[in-house]
């Protein structure tokens, strides 16, 4: 199949009748912004982003972006191949759709995957501490990978001074009152800067 | 609950004296009214605290119960209702709330997540409040229906009519967290939250 | 489409010129201290107005919030880890349980993806079925929503007369399929039982005397001063914005945008019934309130539409790899009871391929994206929440308002906390 899409490495058909593009993940913004603005194409709604990891080693993660066209009542799906074993990482479209801003969180907090240019590139579902890992990914296992005990222990441990970001505590000018270590842990975790993977397994 | 209470004959004297033992009647006393009035704290999460507000509501109400004014801040809540499940990001919250209620303090936990961590055994959910706060009555089902609820509340109430002021034992004194920051030991926790039943594999079918 | 429009006068504009909230300053005299500090508040997790386990953490500057930042995952239950370990009727149970305030529908949407991925078309019986379960969900749930907004806004009574509402369809529900809430009604190919006979009377009956309560909650707050006052011109947003940040169901058709997943991709043949689609004007708080108030009486009137048409039939596709062979046949023939042991034992398989559907939940649209490799557990099972993504809008409609029109923004989003952290 081909396709006008920029930057688009291939095209299939989805069991239930969609077009499905793969572009190059350099060129995503490019590609996107085409469909958003070209007369023709349109695409000014953003349905959904996700991404999935198979069970079969060998396959790429697959960012998937589900795009829309009111206008021409059209849809397109979108997907972004990424090396597991290399950088995770993909351009944010949050500057075209602002939907893009929680759900490109939910994928970096589930799958971390980093979205170049997300205003604020934070874990969403999971407290920003979180040491255990990336949940969805297909090495993480069903029950976490800490004891249970240990689990609520962390949990209750959670300091909450620690849940508000660095930059609600600057509006209370109480940054100043947190200790040291919890001020670098919370600048590690923000603006797009993946903490290291736990050790411990 | 047997209170014993005898007239006495006593000969030249008007036969109307009632005695009872004194721990009794401040128990019956106190106990009645803590029963009869206790005001739920509802720390609703999930689809359980819908059953909860359905039970709240005309056709079941609780407040035939005592149960009038649900309190919304702790500091003025005897029970703390537990409905719906609880991941660990919100553990800290309960136990906070429940550190902040003032005594005498109950918890009923309402439905099987909040009991046991339920249908949700994975990363994400703590295997039941009991490994957070202490828990006074289990209301199991999911979600319990408001009859289950009422009874558990009912099952509540005979729980504190059979306390006392005056025994330690019966009574329940503030449990606070050691110093590693758990309620119970790390091996109790493990040994309750063992997985059981649902299928942890994704390669096999079952 | 018939227009209906609500005219008000109110003495005291809660609204400027430029149609921002009046601002209320923290004290009168202009200077240096505790007039210009603004404030961090914490509102949450455990709060009664915020519909859930939601935290907002607001900056405020007197009254007027400056900013407002959600933070979200209190109820993070794994729901998409844990579809990758069950087969895809073991999910159904698990589907009750994101959208609890409407089960049925979020049973019909998961139905509906596994069904287009493995490529099973259901019965007509089915379908009409799915369409009642839709349409009960939805006055259900905008039940909800309607006694909680009014609760929140300080008008206690129409909770009552909704939650009355919601026990007549939560006894038809109980009636059919034995749950209350926790429905778990479809199954892959079809549904877990047909209804029963005294059902159509009673739900016939409901769509009676259901408009007679949803006048009363008329007459009691859309004309009333406060509920007015309070939101009119409050979290006003304009249509492409509602397009730009991906809501969808009541709160971008009260923006304005005609869009209605049961009108533009229709499935369970939506196309057949006859009902409007309810369009707002301002994208207000009080746009919100009328269009889930007019949805009701035409969730009614398709309700009454299905009773009529609904046919005889089976319920379940026949297709013995997808569906239980009854317990008398399984006992008795050998090949049902083969059938039987592959599909509780190994689950039903679906082929490898994706497929997504959507469909219009009360609180928007709910997608569900199914990746198969073949086997009988989903390799990602992916919901599309609409909660979540409407709730994504919540800063941008709060800022310049005040705290008290923060709940009330908060409230006309309609979230289900299950939804929007999974």
């Amino acid at each position: 199949m081909t396709t006008p899409v920029p930057g688009a490495l291939r095209a299939e058909v989805a069991r239930d009748g969609e077009t499905i593009v793969f572009v190059a993940p350099d060129r995503l913004l490019e590609a996107m912004t085409w469909l958003k603005e070209t007369p023709g194409q349109e695409f000014d709604y953003l349905v959904d982003v996700t991404a999935v990891e198979f069970r079969d080693r060998e396959r790429p993660l697959e960012v998937v972006y589900f795009l829309r066209s009111l206008k021409r009542r059209a849809d397109m799906r979108i997907k972004v191949e990424l090396d597991a074993a290399g950088e995770l990482a993909v351009d944010s479209v949050w500057s075209l759709w602002h939907g893009a801003d929680w759900l490109e969180r939910e994928v970096f907090d589930m799958f971390g995957i980093t979205f170049r240019g997300h205003p604020d590139l934070r874990r969403i579902l999971m407290w920003e501490t979180y040491a255990e890992g990336y949940p969805l990914r297909k090495s993480f296992p069903l029950r976490g990978r800490f004891s249970r005990a240990e689990q609520v222990r962390q949990a209750l441990n959670t300091n909450p001074e620690a849940n508000y970001s660095l930059e609600e505590l600057a509006i209370a000018e109480a940054a100043g009152d947190l200790p040291e270590d919890m001020r670098d842990r919370l600048r590690r975790g923000e603006r797009g800067v993946i903490p290291d993977p736990p050790t411990t397994v | 609950m047997k209170h014993v209470a005898e007239t006495k004959e006593v000969s030249g004297q008007s036969p109307n004296y009632l005695v009872a033992k004194f721990q009794d009647l401040v128990n019956w006393a106190v106990n009645s009214s803590r029963a009869n009035s206790l005001w739920p704290m509802p720390f609703g999460t999930a689809c359980c605290a819908i059953e909860f507000m359905a039970t709240a509501a005309s056709r079941f109400d609780f407040a035939r119960f005592g149960m009038e004014r649900q309190a919304f801040s702790p500091r003025q809540a005897d029970v703390l209702i537990c409905a719906g499940r609880l991941p660990f990001k919100l553990a800290p919250v309960i136990r906070r709330i429940y550190d902040q209620m003032p005594q005498p303090k109950w918890v009923i936990s309402m439905g099987a997540c909040a009991s046991t961590g339920g249908v949700f055994d994975n990363y994400a959910m703590v295997q039941g409040i009991d490994t957070i706060v202490p828990v006074d009555v289990y209301v199991p089902g999911c979600p319990p229906r408001p009859e289950g609820l009422l009874y558990g509340i009912l099952l509540l109430h005979k729980k504190i009519k059979g306390e006392s002021l005056f025994d330690a034992v019966k009574r329940r004194d503030e449990q606070p967290l050691d110093d590693k920051g758990l309620r119970l030991p790390p091996e109790t926790i493990d040994e309750i939250s063992e997985p059981f039943g649902n299928s942890v594999h994704q390669f096999r079918s079952s | 489409m018939s227009k209906r429009t609500v005219e008000l006068e109110l003495a005291t504009p809660g609204v400027d010129a430029q149609g921002r909230a009046a601002r209320v300053p923290l004290t009168a005299e202009a200077g240096p201290g505790l007039a210009e500090e603004h404030m961090l508040v914490n509102i949450g997790p455990q709060h009664p107005a915020t519909h859930g386990v939601l935290r907002l953490v607001v900056e405020l500057d007197g009254e007027t919030v400056v900013r407002c930042i959600p933070h979200l995952g209190y109820l993070h239950s794994g729901f998409e880890k844990l579809g990758e370990y069950r087969h895809y009727n073991q999910i159904i149970p698990l589907t009750d349980r994101t959208d609890y305030l409407s089960p049925m529908a979020n049973n019909v949407g998961f139905a509906l993806a596994a069904e287009k991925l493995m490529g099973i078309e259901i019965t007509p019986r089915c379908t009409v079925l799915r369409v009642i379960a839709c349409e009960m969900s939805r006055i259900i749930s905008h039940m909800v929503w309607l006694g909680t907004t009014s609760i929140d806004l300080g008008a206690f009574t129409p909770f009552l007369w909704a939650f009355q509402e919601r026990e007549r369809i939560y006894d038809l529900q109980e009636m059919w399929t034995g749950a209350r809430l926790t429905t778990s009604l479809t199954r892959v190919g079809g549904l877990m039982a047909d209804i029963p006979d005294t059902f159509v009377a009673k739900l016939r009956e409901f769509t009676r005397t259901f408009p007679k309560t949803l006048a009363e909650i008329d007459r009691v707050l859309t004309r009333n001063a406060v509920w007015a006052g309070r939101t009119q011109g409050v979290g006003t947003l304009s249509a492409a914005e509602a397009i730009n940040h991906s809501l969808s169901g009541p709160m971008l058709r009260a923006s304005g945008v005609a869009y209605d997943v049961r009108k533009d991709k229709p499935y369970l043949g939506y196309e057949t019934y006859d009902f409007d689609v309810i369009v707002g004007e301002h994208g207000d708080v009080f746009d919100r309130y009328l269009v889930r108030l007019e949805e009701c009486h035409q969730s009614n009137r398709i309700l009454q539409q299905a009773l009529d048409r609904l046919p005889d039939g089976p319920i379940n596709v026949d297709d013995p790899r997808v569906i239980l062979p009854s317990k008398t046949r399984a006992m008795s023939d050998m090949e049902a009871m083969i059938f039987h042991f592959k599909q509780v034992m190994e689950g039903v398989k679906a082929p490898v391929g994706e497929a997504y559907v959507g469909i219009e939940n009360p609180k928007g649209e709910l997608g569900t994206y199914l990746v198969s490799d073949g086997t009988a557990k989903p390799v990602r099972w992916r919901i599309r929440p609409p909660s979540f993504i409407n709730l994504s809008a919540l800063p941008r409609m709060a800022e310049g308002h005040l705290l008290s029109d923060l709940i009330a923004i908060n409230a006309s989003v309609d979230i289900v906390m299950g939804e929007v952290d999974r």
